[in-house]
């Protein structure tokens, strides 16, 4: 099906979940409001129309810095459908100050590792995720790197981040 | 659950259950990934996974260079399959810019990947055979790659972090003499396939050791997000070239190899292996086409030297990696730099699949299913 006729669809069957859409984009998306996520991709997935039965990647992202006064942390899920070889593109835009949006851990299994990457890096939180750590970085550091408002510390995990200039470890080494 | 967390501790509790590292500097891990097993006696009772010991924070990288200078970059996602990780990238921006690329650089790509797609599964086959004990066709298989390193060390200067696709093209053409080289190459090559199935894929020890074992449904598979050959040796019938095109793929003829179970079950790990054999004899005929095939005309297309797409606007390619359906998403602010790059890889998604595999497991057949699933580090952690 094609993207236009996706999203209408979608519409049709949760008005009041979408709010905003876009077909003349590149990659048309769908906006949906964080509570509604989970029914939607409920709805993706077991729909006959729809069946969107893989979930290609999940995207958390920082849009500080995009917009005047806009700071908001945004996940974009892209599903495909291997039956109906069609794709569509679900954005939900979270606060900055507490972003919580439900987990599809259970419609999807691919979903735990990539919603643990999204945390890991931006610090979005998967409520009903049923292990939510961190997954590239070590637990104990601080921070989501990703958040454009991320600076690098002095030091992390004990090493110092910042190095001196190579003739002076030669020099060092040289009074040893 | 804590003394799970200390490194490198050999327990053993009250109910004879062990606790065990495989991992970070296990051979079988392919580069630096851990595996803590929960063993009674040979049997797996539970596996947890842990990774990012690779993790070199690429992603964060991207947002601080111009477009173009990602490039290199991207080859340090992937170390066996770059030229995958540079067609991602390269699509996904062009995509983005909406420019066209010309179809002699379609073709070059073509070839490119292909090339990459047989050194990156030679490496994937061999280690399977290594990793249960055979190390001479792994040799063999490192001889043949050997060949491909230099041609493309020919080509484009670099042996394995290429750098080669452009933001709508490729750097260099392909020379006559170097054209004569790859199709020698391909001739050859047949004929070390056949040699590499007589000297370990019919051997019986060996199917006895793969058939049958580490079986993935297709609803698994679907579901934990398998790409590429491992979710075809599952019975998917998926190839992005053929189902998703981009370049000249529709142009050219090539099989989709899926899984039949042909020594033991559908999904197993010697389909697993069976199916990279296919392709890489795929890729031949599709390197042969898109030799004979190739126009003449420019290399790159019409890219302005600042590169900046529209503020906001974002893209995403898919293309069919060695490791399966590479996807990588691209985002502007309408400056020289990116503002948000997301790529995410086979292996990520093949090992988030082990931990629901692995209990009940021996752990000679964790082997197994860990190279047949062709899990690198590097990508995994980016």
């Amino acid at each position: 099906m094609e993207a236009a006729r996706l999203i209408d669809r979608l519409r049709d069957s949760f008005p009041d979940a979408v709010i905003e859409s876009d077909v003349e984009a590149i990659d048309p998306y769908v906006k949906v409001a964080p509570a509604t996520l989970t029914d939607v991709a409920a709805f993706l997935r077991d729909d006959p129309e729809m069946s969107f039965d893989f979930l290609m990647a999940v995207t958390g992202m920082d849009l500080m810095g995009l917009e005047e006064g806009v700071d908001d942390l945004r996940v974009e899920y892209h599903f495909y459908s291997y039956k109906h070889r069609h794709t569509i593109v679900i954005r939900v835009d979270l606060p900055r100050e507490g972003p919580v949006v439900p987990s599809l851990a259970g419609l999807y299994p691919t979903a735990d590792w990539n919603e643990r990457e999204a945390w890991d890096l931006l610090g979005i939180r998967f409520d009903g995720h049923p292990d939510l750590r961190r997954i590239l970085l070590p637990e104990e550091w601080e921070g989501h790197p990703l958040r454009k408002d991320w600076k690098e510390g002095p030091t992390a995990l004990g090493f110092e981040t910042t190095r001196g200039s190579f003739l002076d470890l030669i020099r060092d080494s040289k009074q040893l | 659950m804590d003394a799970i967390c200390e490194p490198n501790v050999h327990l053993v509790e009250e109910d004879g259950e062990m606790i065990l590292n495989m991992g970070p500097h296990h051979p079988s891990t392919h580069g630096v990934l851990r595996m803590i097993l929960s063993m009674d006696s040979e049997v797996i009772r539970c596996l947890s996974a842990d990774l990012g010991y690779l993790h070199r924070g690429i992603e964060k990288i991207g947002e601080s260079i111009p477009w173009q200078g990602f490039m290199p970059y991207t080859d340090r996602v992937d170390y066996l399959g770059a030229m995958f990780v540079n067609h991602g990238y390269a699509m996904a921006v062009e995509r983005l810019l909406g420019v066209e690329v010309p179809p002699r650089a379609e073709y070059l790509r073509v070839v490119a990947d292909e090339l990459n797609r047989i050194a990156s599964h030679i490496i994937c086959i061999g280690s399977v055979t290594m990793d249960l004990g055979a190390y001479t066709p792994f040799l063999h298989g490192i001889r043949e790659r050997e060949k491909i390193n230099d041609i493309i060390e020919e080509w484009c200067g670099a042996r394995l972090t290429y750098n080669y696709m452009r933001i709508g093209g490729v750097s260099f053409d392909l020379t006559p003499g170097l054209k004569i080289k790859i199709l020698e190459f391909l001739d050859g090559f047949e004929v070390f396939v056949q040699e590499f199935n007589n000297l370990i894929s019919f051997n019986e020890i060996f199917i006895k050791r793969c058939a049958g074992v580490g079986t993935i449904t297709p609803e698994d598979a679907v579901g934990y997000g398998l790409i590429g050959p491992n979710l075809r040796a599952s019975g998917v019938d998926f190839d992005v070239r053929r189902d998703h095109p981009y370049g000249v793929y529709p142009e050219l003829d090539f099989d989709v190899c899926v899984g039949r179970g042909i020594k033991g079950e559908v999904g197993d790990v010697y389909d697993r292996f069976w199916l990279r054999i296919e392709e890489m004899l795929q890729s031949v005929r599709l390197i042969r086409q898109a030799i004979e095939r190739m126009p003449m005309g420019p290399i790159m297309g019409k890219v302005p030297k600042k590169i900046k797409p529209e503020k906001g606007a974002s893209a995403h390619s898919r293309v069919e990696g060695a490791r399966g359906d590479l996807f990588t998403y691209v985002m502007s602010n309408g400056t020289v730099n990116p503002h948000r790059i997301h790529i995410r890889t086979g292996s990520f998604n093949a090992f988030s699949i082990v931990e629901k595999l692995a209990p009940g497991m021996m752990i000679a057949d964790l082997v197994a299913l860990f190279a047949s699933l062709d899990i690198i580090a590097p990508e995994t952690d980016r």
